[in-house]
């Protein structure tokens, strides 16, 4: 792994990049989520 | 003497009884071990491990366990969720007996019981957070007695105090979510100093937020927990409120239970991204962090999440518990199991069975207090006196 990184801007930006994705996955996720959990409610 | 010669004329000698009158004897043996030998007479603490047991388990577990307190008297009071009313009382006073036997836990780790309250008067350091868990703990400790006033009023039938102590309900509920939102984040600070103590799939930057927000699964998942056990031992202390309540309190804590387990799975998951801890999950530890990452956050979520949708009482309550034993888990993981990882195994902390056996004598000793104040004044009903009054 380390021999993907010469800086330390390397290292943040491969860091980072993945973080975002990530994110990006969390947030359909929880949408969802919710969705599968308030779904059957009644109040 | 007579084994019926008890309270309320349940018989005394029942095999509860039994063991926890065991408990408490031995427990006593032991603290006057403690306090006349030290703490090498008592514990397997050493400079490598200056904390153990009483504060992986009784102050870091029972800190965070206490928290029903604060999240369901905002629930009820902040947030306006009024069917949740009956769930205040039990749960306050689970938190302020949480964090009384917190601080008297406290008395046998600290090496010097007597220099407790030195942080107040004798030291300049107010921007350690030492300090400031101490200061949260303390001054939390007060508004949770005062919150618990109302019902000791109730029953000495000081209603002039009692309407006093009712009118602060709204402040002292603000008061205790700020500090509780200080003092829980606070603990898990304490291990940021430890970098390279902690192992790396525990430790993180974002420490403080972890544990604040496990805090409040604690309290939701306790509350749950705590009713459930009630139920089965003072059902005849309930009145009709109160059990008509129950199912709503157990459902409504279930899916906010959920959705934060939800959300501190994903934060998790940040973090070790943030970090880039991945190649640590092929390892031991991570297959340790991957149980406790998916068999006590992910599953829990799920099955709350089922259990509110399908109206599952039983899966629910016990979720909670299995939630509970999470809680316990990722304490003991960030501060022992995965604390000083790379000392030899010879150098590792396990603690003593005395240790143990003061942990329980203390757990013991919140339940039998909980026992007496709950079989004597109005927690699970309301008092007749004081019906609609809220």
């Amino acid at each position: 792994m380390e021999n993907l990184f010469y800086t330390l801007q390397d290292f943040y930006t491969h860091t980072k990049g993945v973080t975002y994705v990530l994110m990006v996955g969390i947030l359909v996720s929880i949408a969802f989520f919710w969705k599968f959990l308030a779904g059957n409610d009644d109040d | 003497m007579s084994d019926h010669a008890a309270t309320n004329g349940r018989p005394l000698l029942t095999p509860f009884n039994i063991v926890a009158g065991i408990i408490v004897v031995v427990g006593l043996i032991l603290t006057v071990l403690r306090f006349t030998g030290g703490l090498a007479a008592t514990t397997n603490l050493d400079d490598y491990n200056p904390w153990g047991l009483w504060i992986g388990f009784d102050l870091l577990v029972g800190v965070a366990l206490a928290a029903g307190g604060y999240v369901t008297s905002a629930a009820c009071y902040i947030f306006g969720m009024k069917r949740f009313h009956s769930a205040v009382r039990p749960a306050v006073l689970t938190g302020f007996l949480g964090y009384a036997l917190v601080v008297v836990a406290l008395h046998y780790d600290v090496g010097r019981p007597w220099r407790l309250p030195y942080p107040f008067i004798m030291q300049q350091g107010t921007t350690s957070l030492l300090f400031e868990v101490g200061a949260c703990v303390a001054l939390y400790l007060t508004v949770l007695f005062l919150e618990c006033t109302p019902v000791a009023f109730e029953w000495l039938g000081w209603k002039k105090a009692r309407a006093l102590a009712v009118k602060m309900t709204m402040v002292l509920t603000i008061f205790g979510v700020i500090l509780s939102t200080l003092h829980q984040s606070s603990l898990g600070a304490l291990f940021l100093i430890a970098p390279s103590k902690l192992h790396p799939l525990w430790y993180s930057g974002y420490l403080p937020v972890y544990f604040f927000v496990s805090s409040i699964i604690a309290g939701l998942s306790m509350v749950i927990f705590e009713g459930t056990l009630s139920h089965r031992a003072f059902h005849d202390k309930m009145d009709a409120v109160h059990l008509e309540e129950r199912d709503g309190v157990v459902l409504g804590f279930a899916k906010a239970a959920s959705l934060v387990l939800a959300g501190y799975f994903f934060i998790k998951v940040v973090g070790i991204s943030a970090d880039n801890n991945w190649h640590y999950l092929g390892t031991g530890y991570g297959a340790w962090f991957l149980v406790e990452m998916i068999g006590f956050v992910m599953l829990p979520s799920i099955l709350y999440a089922v259990g509110r949708r399908d109206k599952n009482i039983p899966l629910i309550k016990w979720t909670a518990a299995w939630t509970v034993l999470g809680v316990i888990v990722n304490r003991f993981n960030v501060s022992m199991i995965a604390f000083n990882y790379h000392l030899p195994a010879s150098d590792r902390y396990f603690p003593h069975w005395m240790e143990i056996a003061i942990s329980v004598f203390i757990v013991t000793v919140g339940v039998l207090i909980f026992r007496w104040i709950v079989t004597r004044m109005p927690i699970f009903y309301e008092h007749p006196d004081y019906q609609d009054s809220h």
